[in-house]
């Protein structure tokens, strides 16, 4: 698949192939569109060229009806969480089983508790998203996105803005909901420690294309010097720490009188 | 440089030209039939609250104060040539035909124009217009479609309100302080008004400025960088674009009605 934005190339003959029921991480630097291409993958943007596939259904160039159908086997966790401001976190989560199906208020009812007590928030059922903090909001939206049972859950940076004790819960809840719910879930994120200790497999998404994938135990031996600055985090390597300049003396004498 | 300045001028039309079609798709897309049926009325209704009911406090006062200054005006004009009688002709003539539907629609635009493009920005920002569309949930039809039929309906409604009371705040000052005769007050404006070239003509005024108000605030929102400074230059140029669009258009529509 290949995606351009005007004048400017994000993804060159990317190639991704997502197993189902396993949690498969995307991770790479900031800026190189993660999140572009979770929103390919959900049909909110379209590629230039090439093919998406999802259940063996091509979502490139379906009519919106299709598409709309297809989307509602997906779920999304946002990187804002996305809760809807004016609405508790009950009904947050009995808005799309409203939307989509015509069950009695008692259903949905019990449903959105089942749902709220998988990420458990029961308690908070009637607060508003204002009320929660940063890590209940998340699992809040997680409820949301679950709602449905989908057979896709797309996680855009789950854990950006976390303190480690809502990180911890969020990365046990990805790998927990993945396995008893039987989902696929696509985790989008550059924390690496937390997502190696999740997926099942991880694609390294750098200079507009993959540039490594294996299980997390192959990409903690790989040795190519551009995906050990990457899991090591090291500020200098093949990513340069400093942005493109002139040489620092000339500029820092050159123009002195 | 003139090259510049040409390719400068290309640049800025296209950009219009491509915000107008962005305005007119989204128009379509919300105007289109859903198929929610019975789950669009609450939308409607909440709506109707917010964008409508809300504003009446401005409206109603705003209407007051103005229909009070053009009867204390319009007094000390008519006194000197011995027509005061006629100043509820002057007073609801005003209104009707231009300052109800032209203030209001200002005032809508400030009040609750302003209020939709912020709210709707918003909402992009915090991607919740996406997380509807991952919902599989159409946002044209979930959020600008309430919002734009209840602009359309409530405008009107605001407009006649706001002529109804500033007819009152006219008899209040007229009348009640500078001793005009209520009955000639009353009897010659009611004599004057004519129901096709008076009140039909400012109605459809006020739907027209309902319809170009409320699909510029909500394009704007809709349309709008999704991050704090976007949503304020958004907020903005609702203002800016409403206000210039009412007022260009009342000359228009007062030219062909009135001309």
């Amino acid at each position: 698949m290949n995606f351009s934005r005007e004048d400017r190339v994000i993804y060159n003959d990317i190639n991704l192939t997502v197993p189902r029921g396993k949690v498969t991480a995307i991770m790479g630097p900031s800026g190189i569109g993660k999140t572009t291409l979770l929103r390919l993958i959900g049909g909110q943007i379209r590629p230039s060229s090439g093919s998406i596939k999802f259940n063996d259904q091509e979502l490139v160039g379906i009519n919106r009806k299709s598409l709309y159908k297809a989307r509602r086997k997906m779920g999304m966790l946002f990187q804002s969480g996305a809760m809807f401001t004016e609405l508790s976190v009950f009904e947050n989560i009995a808005f799309p089983i409203r939307e989509h199906t015509d069950l009695p208020e008692t259903i949905i009812r019990k449903i959105v508790l089942m749902k709220l007590e998988a990420v458990g928030l029961r308690g908070a059922a009637q607060l508003f998203p204002s009320e929660l903090s940063g890590g209940m909001a998340r699992r809040a939206a997680l409820a949301r996105a679950i709602a449905l049972d989908p057979d896709l859950i797309m996680y855009d940076e789950p854990f950006t803005g976390q303190d480690p004790i809502s990180m911890g819960v969020i990365v046990r809840l990805i790998r927990e909901l993945n396995d008893a719910l039987g989902v696929t879930s696509i985790v989008v994120s550059h924390d690496v420690d937390e997502v190696l200790s999740i997926a099942d497999y991880v694609y390294i998404v750098a200079n507009k294309t993959v540039i490594a994938s294996g299980t997390p135990q192959e990409l903690r031996q790989e040795t190519s010097p551009q995906i050990v600055q990457f899991m090591q985090g090291k500020p200098d390597g093949p990513v340069p720490f400093h942005f493109p300049s002139e040489d620092y003396k000339k500029e820092l004498f050159n123009n002195v009188d | 440089m003139l090259i510049n300045s040409i390719r400068n001028l290309g640049s800025n039309g296209l950009s219009v030209i491509a915000g107008l079609g962005r305005a007119a798709f989204m128009l379509i897309g919300a105007l289109r039939p859903s198929g929610r049926g019975f789950k669009f009325l609450p939308l409607l209704i909440k709506q109707l609250y917010v964008v409508g009911v809300q504003s009446l406090i401005i409206i109603v006062v705003s209407g007051l104060f103005i229909g009070m200054v053009l009867s204390l005006q319009g007094y000390t004009i008519l006194v000197g040539y011995g027509a005061e009688q006629s100043l509820g002709q002057m007073v609801s003539l005003s209104l009707l035909r231009e300052l109800g539907p032209v203030v209001s629609a200002l005032l809508f635009a400030g009040r609750a124009g302003s209020a939709l493009t912020a709210e709707i920005g918003l909402m992009k920002a915090t991607e919740q217009l996406s997380s509807l569309e991952m919902m599989a949930i159409d946002p044209l039809h979930q959020i600008v479609a309430p919002r734009f039929w209840a602009g359309v309906i409530s405008l009107p409604l605001l407009a006649a309100i706001f002529s109804a009371v500033g007819i009152i705040g006219g008899h209040l000052v007229g009348v009640a302080w500078l001793g005009v005769d209520s009955g000639a007050f009353w009897s010659i404006m009611q004599a004057s008004v004519e129901w096709q070239e008076d009140i039909v003509n400012g109605g459809i005024k006020s739907i027209i400025f309902a319809i170009v108000v409320t699909w510029i605030a909500l394009h704007k929102g809709y349309d709008a960088v999704p991050t704090s400074e976007g949503i304020s230059k958004a907020t903005t140029s609702t203002v800016v674009q409403s206000s210039l669009a009412i007022l260009g258009l009342d000359f228009i529509l007062t030219a062909v009605m009135f001309g």
